[in-house]
């Protein structure tokens, strides 16, 4: 019948071009090695903060040993969830997790610092050419929805000599659950009495003003966008667009440029043994107040589902190589790498990895 | 004055005619908008480095999406090889059964299920596949889309072989057939245009269904063969990277969406191509 | 008992119809294997006529089984937020107040704005494929061309609303003083009206079509022009009808969820006007579901879920009720 030689041939056309693409990628453009087990390959979600610096990491890790990374960046709150549900190998947080995800879990997990960034406070004006200056105060007050123009006289204050236009400013925040969230509003939590009594801090909050996008992603896209918008990312992302972000004044009064000198003065503090610290309004002179570090989490004990001990050394291997040589990509991309203390405490919570209950590293 | 009342009369009935086909028109002008302007967008970026390459990670250019179409035709290519058979021969029940008790039920549950939100589908999808698994995998995304191609292919199985003469069922029984040969040998080929024009209706329907990959496949940016692991998949990729703030992301994002429009509007027009033929025959 | 010819039914192609049986002679076979033969296609066709119903029940057992985990996921969600989940104004997932009436709110807002702004243009398509062109080149292009709107992928509308839609939207915005975002239930009502014209659209044309000539001939023998035949007689045989396919464009529009997900805006408060960002059930489930980091939450997401489902559900099964209601008569 007619139908089906013209179905027959469209079937061969589709099996032919299939194939053809098959071969045409293994003959060209990648350059990773051939895996065969199944061993070979991690998957992790989580911080989409990370994700620039991840898929840089995991392609060059891919180059050394042809292990493929597979990080989905579905935000930090995704990454503890999926961690709980056991679906992934490791989960990336901008936030340590607090007591109601820890009790979540089936058994204990550690966080392994990474590194660490600056959250910035991005915004579009396009007629403005001097960086703007934002206080706490004038911050929090913006993002409680009780400053709405640009020309408002609060933030005519700290930026004399600046022709600000009279637009609307139309706030972005996070639509997922966000360590970056996490950072963001721990600041606003230590800096404003009014924020921590209406909103609080955590991964996802119930924010009085806003439009809301999905990941670093989504919230610098949408502050792109928007002539009068302001949002909150990562430093990376917004130098990543060329977006201007302003200097924040921190708690010794001074108005610091954030970037990876001023995220490095602010995480040069004593980092406990768990990696659980926030370095939100830092004490350091110098320091960009709004810094946070970022943790991967994995449980300590590796043996569930039906991992191999050779999975979880090709894993803890991994992040290991991660906190040390991994390091050398973060300040290209903008990230801050983990100062030595960091690396140290990183080190000392692998060795705790146990596999049946042995160490993993010896 | 019954002239001028009348000249009013025949005045409206023209006019209402004219904005009949205005706006009739008009609908129309948004869909060749946005298939000229993804056209565009789209197809200056697609060459044989875009389909074969993988993508490369953020401020590396030059990726590629054949991770995405292979993953889309894997994924799409076991959901109907699961959807098919269970469609057709539930299609083929209805249509042989139109009183009994099951049917009506039946019936009523595959008009329940063409009614249901994608995203409602994925969920259902994650509690049933992804969890007792442990791990996000191609397979649970192939189900998902499996349940909403069903009701698609039992419907226009159900209808196309309702449409057939009773004296081809008679003729096949009076001649001895037995039951399951009169459908298989006699029924089912006299409709098979009718049925080949649903599945490929419900294959192009899923081709751009992203919500219920959105917690099943899960996404890879590798390219995978593997079922039981994520997989991406072409709508994926569309939502991810067109959310993204990445000008060179934006570029895959077209390139893909030209493609999978292509695609899908391909299959759709093939579709009516062949049902009209069909009609003509019988 | 024996017989000397036994027949062995064969068949031949036949160009228009199929497959037809024809009788061919094929020689003796001995009686026992004939009733062998007869008991195995007799137990072949139980086998089949069993797979038949197998398949059937499956599909009402897989309904069921959607239904019941949807409900078991919830319960956590229903035991913890009550009944007043449905009207709760808050959606906090820190302090674990969770209040879906701000997301119900917004997908009746952007369904019903969608359905009142698709509304003429589907009527239109209707009147003007069933009654003033049925036939002809131009009525099949333009069915057709309505049809593929249907077609079109959900995400590329959302792409293509995102990248083209929303600028348009925010400079309209900034001239008729509205905070100009762009992103919002105006704009996701805009996509969604493009994307559920075909429904109503093709189930009116089939309803208009259907109405018979004879009243229309009596109408127009009595010197009523062409618009008045549509109003008097055709619109009131076809109410129903129409109505029904209303209700399955709302049915869809309900359910849609990439193209709003990537328009609305995304925010959990209750919006303010039309312009302003909000949510709906779906794009609160896409956005949040993977990343609900404890149980309460999962199942405050899931209960959403079942609240769509039971939405959705009961207005496309009304509309289908009411188009075999219509049908039958």
């Amino acid at each position: 019948m007619k139908t089906l030689k013209s179905l027959a041939i469209v079937g061969l056309t589709l099996a032919i071009s299939a194939s053809m693409m098959t071969t045409g990628c293994n003959g060209s453009g990648s350059t990773s090695k051939a895996d065969s087990t199944a061993d070979n390959a991690m998957i992790g979600a989580g911080s989409t903060f990370d994700n620039p610096l991840f898929s840089k990491m995991f392609s060059e890790y891919n180059k050394l040993n042809g292990m493929k990374v597979n990080y989905q960046s579905i935000g930090s709150g995704g990454g503890i969830q999926q961690l709980t549900s056991k679906t992934v190998d490791f989960g990336a947080s901008d936030a340590p997790l607090n007591g109601k995800q820890d009790s979540a879990l089936s058994s204990p997990a550690i966080h392994i610092p990474v590194t660490a960034g600056a959250v910035v406070v991005t915004y579009n004006l396009p007629d403005v050419k001097d960086t703007l200056m934002m206080t706490p105060e004038v911050l929090s007050k913006i993002y409680l929805g009780e400053i709405k123009k640009w020309n408002d006289p609060q933030i005519q204050a700290i930026n004399k000599g600046v022709k600000l236009p009279a637009t609307d400013i139309v706030v972005s925040h996070r639509s997922d659950g966000s360590g970056t969230t996490n950072i963001f509003t721990t600041y606003l939590t230590k800096v404003s009495k009014d924020w921590e009594a209406k909103v609080g801090r955590g991964s996802s909050v119930n924010w009085p003003v806003g439009l809301g996008g999905k990941g670093n992603e989504g919230v610098a896209g949408s502050v792109k966008q928007t002539p009068g918008g302001i949002g909150y990312v990562e430093l990376a992302y917004a130098i990543q667009n060329n977006m201007a972000f302003a200097k924040m004044q921190n708690k010794a009064g001074k108005f610091i440029t954030p970037s990876i000198a001023s995220v490095t003065a602010a995480a040069n503090i004593d980092i406990p043994a768990d990696a659980k610290v926030s370095l939100t309004n830092t004490d350091a002179a110098e320091g960009y107040p709004i810094s946070g570090l970022s943790w991967i989490l994995i449980y300590k004990e590796q043996k569930y589902n039906d991992r191999t001990a050779d999975k979880v050394t090709k894993l803890v291997r991994l992040i290991q190589w991660m906190v040390h040589d991994g390091q050398q990509y973060s300040a290209a991309l903008n990230y801050a790498p983990l100062s030595e203390k960091a690396v140290s405490v990183a080190d000392a919570q692998l060795k705790t990895i146990t596999y049946d209950g042995k160490p993993v590293l010896q | 004055m019954a002239s001028n009342h009348v000249k009013y009369r025949i005045g409206k009935s023209t006019f209402f005619k004219g904005l009949t086909i205005l706006l009739a028109c008009a609908c129309v002008v948004p869909l060749i908008f946005i298939l000229i302007y993804i056209l565009q967008a789209g197809i200056t970026k697609i060459n044989w480095h875009f389909l074969t390459n993988l993508p490369k990670p953020v401020g590396e250019t030059g990726g590629g999406i054949a991770n995405a179409l292979l993953g889309s035709m894997i994924i799409i290519l076991v959901a109907s090889v699961i959807a098919i058979p269970f469609g057709i021969l539930c299609g083929i029940y209805l249509s042989e059964n139109k009183k009994s008790k099951l049917a009506y039920w039946s019936r009523l549950c595959v008009d329940i299920l063409q009614g249901v939100p994608s995203i409602v589908i994925g969920i259902v999808a994650y509690f049933w596949l992804v969890k007792p698994m442990g791990g996000f995998s191609a397979l649970s995304g192939s189900v998902a889309l499996a349940i909403m191609m069903l009701p698609i292919i039992i419907r226009s199985t159900e209808e196309t072989l309702k449409l057939l003469p009773d004296s081809l069922r008679e003729a096949g029984f009076a001649l001895g057939l037995p039951f399951h040969r009169v459908v298989l040998k006699v029924i089912v080929p006299c409709g098979i245009s009718g049925i080949l024009s649903g599945v490929m209706l419900s294959v192009a329907r899923i081709a751009g269904e992203t919500a219920p990959l959105l917690f099943t496949a899960f996404g890879n940016p590798y390219l995978s063969f593997n079922l039981l692991k994520p997989m991406q998949s072409l709508p994926l990729l569309i939502f991810n990277y067109a959310t993204s703030p990445y000008n060179d992301w934006h570029d895959l994002a077209w390139g893909a969406s030209c493609i999978l429009l292509i695609w899908v509007l391909a299959l759709n027009i093939f579709t009516k191509l062949m049902t009209r033929k069909w009609k003509v025959q019988l | 008992m024996e017989s000397s010819v036994d027949t062995k039914l064969a068949t031949r192609p036949n160009d228009n119809l199929g497959r037809v049986a024809s009788l061919k002679p094929q020689g003796t076979v001995s009686t026992t294997k004939r009733i062998k033969r007869s008991f195995r296609q007799i137990r072949a066709e139980k086998v089949f006529r069993r797979t038949l119903i197998i398949v059937a029940l499956a599909m009402v057992v897989l309904v069921l089984g959607i239904m019941v985990t949807l409900v078991i996921e919830s319960t956590l969600s229903i035991k913890s937020s009550g009944i007043g989940y449905l009207w709760g104004k808050t959606w906090d997932p820190v302090r674990d107040i969770f209040g879906a009436y701000p997301f119900i709110l917004g997908t009746l807002l952007t369904s019903f704005l969608a359905l009142f702004i698709s509304i003429p243009f589907s009527f239109a398509v209707a009147v003007f494929l069933g009654e003033y062109f049925p036939t002809g080149w131009f009525s099949n292009l333009l069915k057709n061309t309505v049809e593929l709107i249907a077609a079109v992928p959900s995400v590329i509308y959302g792409f293509w609303a995102l990248a083209v839609l929303v600028p348009i939207v925010r400079s309209f915005e900034s001239k008729i003083g509205v905070e100009p975002v762009g992103l919002g239930i105006f704009s996701s009502a805009l996509i969604l009206a493009v994307m559920i014209i075909p429904y109503a659209a093709s189930l009116g044309r089939s309803m208009i079509h259907m109405v018979p000539s004879n009243l229309k001939e009596a109408a127009y023998s009595l010197g009523a022009t062409r618009w008045e035949v549509i109003r008097a007689v055709i619109f009131p045989y076809t109410k129903s009808g129409l109505f029904a396919g209303i209700l399955l464009s709302l049915g869809r529009a309900l359910g849609e969820t990439m193209a709003v997900t990537m328009v609305i805006g995304n925010t959990s408060l209750i919006p303010k006007s039309i312009f302003a960002p909000g949510n709906t059930m779906a794009s609160v489930i896409a956005n949040e579901f993977t990343e609900a980091d404890h149980p309460v939450y999962l199942s405050a997401l899931i209960e959403l879920g079942l609240v769509l489902f039971l939405v959705t559900v009961v207005i496309n099964m009304i509309g289908k009720r009411m188009v075999s209601r219509f049908t039958n008569e």
